[in-house]
């Protein structure tokens, strides 16, 4: 058991710096996130809330500094040790990023599929049953190009919880979707939290469901860490873009 | 980092940007040239890992499957009309040519060895690299703006692997077999012509067609174009998979497929024949 295990961290990031056609992007960002918790990431668009979570599944790798995940550090892995890493971690991109190829259905059953020995009957099964998770049992069969934006999010949410990742990354959950869904999906992040003991690192700009979900949030401002706390913490802040941002009630 | 292999920001271009004093028509045409040379460097890159990851387990059968029927079958009409109809022209052509030297009893052989030569080949090179390299670079194209290549990864599974290896291979497989369907619906063609003209019979015609032909024309003629599938698979998948700025990225990677597959096929066959000629003399 190393030092992360001990300190019950599923994630640390440590003085990461990003830069992409010479500009900053990250500077200098770090915090880390207990196992079982959830950890939202405040900002407004563009300062690098979607590259941060990025870096966590290793699909960017920083400049300097490094990305531990389950004390293990992302960009120093080889492709078969990032691949058992990643079969651990469930992403949920801002557009749902279905595969528009195949059925929604096949999209949830993709990873099943590809990573597991389970019976043809069985994929299926489980596909449904995560289907039916986000309120979209009978969609099944329906191509991706079918669906409202907001059914693809919660489509791409069953995929990405489609192998019960122990690590569960969600960029935008709440962005384009109606309050009625966006609190269901809340819910839903909340349970995979408490009931299954997932960690979660989300990314929002919606206040209210960052306070519905997370025990601890940061905000970003153009690639810097400029706050980080529980929502009370934050609350009290007296940084002004805190303030502005703690106050804001908007979503999407 | 060991075992990992790179990002592919690292195939990217050089920038076109100059400063404005270094903006003569030298320096922009030696800027072209240095642009083209790193983009083929990039490409050949590219095209390189594919041929070495081919060779590494997990195969991707299924999804090679899958791609040669996409590749394959679905471009199999457009070979085979284009082939009669090439067939035809070239048998018109010919009869006009032998005429005047009474020879045309050699049209069926003549535009036999044509087509399977050369016309063969080529036109069908050509013309996949329109159907096939447009269809990759968009649909990888569109993979990559909306994330689903990244999504891949997150998945763990290797993007490359799935996506551009499996695609490439199928093209190496697909083309000669498409070739050869372009070869025969050729000579086809060729009969029809032929036959309405003078009347020839169909068992006549292909008698004669065959008569100067032997595998040293078609093997290395229609092996060749295995490196033509190369050329489309890997242009086609570099293009889709650096694609950037959304949608209007997605028809550029499209539209650039399409002519530099066919810039490359046509520059690779005038290396390539002069191959066929060094290895096998009688064939010259």
């Amino acid at each position: 058991m190393n030092d992360e295990d001990r300190d019950g961290v599923a994630i640390r990031l440590e003085r990461v710096t990003k830069s992409f056609g010479g500009r900053k992007v990250l500077d200098d960002v770090s915090f880390g996130v207990k196992r079982g918790t959830a950890f939202c990431l405040l900002g407004r668009s563009g300062t690098g809330k979607s590259v941060t979570l990025k870096h966590i599944i290793g699909l960017i790798t920083p400049d300097s500094g490094h990305v531990f995940v389950e004390g293990r550090d992302v960009p120093a892995l080889n492709r078969r040790e990032l691949a058992q890493l990643r079969k651990r971690m469930g992403f949920l991109f801002q557009e749902g990023a279905l595969f528009d190829s195949i059925t929604v259905g096949e999209n949830v059953a993709f990873p099943l599929r590809r990573h597991t020995d389970l019976p043809n009957d069985e994929i299926v099964r489980r596909a449904r049953a995560r289907l039916e998770q986000v309120g979209l049992g009978g969609d099944y069969d329906r191509m991706p190009a079918q669906l409202s934006g907001g059914m693809r999010k919660r489509a791409g949410l069953a995929r990405a919880l489609a192998l019960d990742p122990v690590i569960l990354l969600v960029d935008e959950p709440s962005a384009g979707l109606d309050p009625i869904t966006s609190d269901e999906i809340d819910q839903l992040l909340v349970r995979a939290k408490v009931e299954q003991g997932k960690t979660l690192v989300v990314v929002t700009h919606n206040i209210p469901s960052a306070r519905t979900v997370a025990d601890e949030m940061a905000l970003l401002d153009r690639g810097r860490l400029v706050a980080r706390g529980t929502s009370a913490d934050l609350d009290r802040s007296d940084h002004p873009l805190v303030r502005e941002f703690m106050q804001s009630q908007g979503g999407g | 980092m060991p075992g990992r292999p790179l990002p592919l920001s690292n195939y990217c271009l050089p920038s076109r940007r100059l400063p404005l004093h270094t903006k003569t028509v030298f320096d922009q045409l030696g800027l072209a040239v240095a642009t083209m040379l790193a983009w083929v460097g990039a490409v050949s890159v590219f095209g390189a890992r594919a041929l070495r990851d081919a060779f590494r387990p997990p195969f991707e059968i299924d999804e090679i499957a899958r791609q040669i029927y996409e590749i394959g079958w679905r471009s199999a009409p457009l070979i085979f009309v284009s082939g009669v109809a090439v067939g035809v022209v070239l048998s018109m052509h010919t009869r006009a040519s032998l005429e005047r030297f009474g020879a045309v009893s050699m049209i069926p052989s003549g535009l036999a060895i044509a087509m399977i030569r050369e016309t063969g080949p080529l036109t069908a090179g050509l013309l996949l690299s329109g159907r096939v390299g447009a269809g990759i670079g968009a649909e990888l194209g569109a993979m990559k703006v909306t994330e689903q290549i990244d999504a891949l990864e997150a998945t763990a599974v290797d993007s490359f692997k799935y996506l551009a290896v499996t695609r490439i291979v199928a093209c190496i497989i697909a083309v000669p077999l498409l070739t050869t369907l372009m070869d025969f619906a050729g000579i086809l063609g060729g009969f029809i012509a032929e036959n309405a003209s003078s009347g020839m019979s169909f068992r006549l015609y292909f008698q004669r067609s065959f008569l100067f032909i032997d595998f040293n024309d078609f093997i290395p003629a229609t092996i060749k174009t295995s490196v033509f599938g190369f050329i489309i698979g890997t242009v086609a998948s570099y293009l889709g998979f650096t694609t950037t700025q959304g949608t209007e990225g997605v028809g550029r990677a499209s539209t650039r497929s399409v002519v530099l597959a066919s810039i490359l096929i046509i520059l690779a066959d005038v290396i390539l024949v002069r191959m066929i000629f060094f290895l096998f003399p009688q064939n010259a």
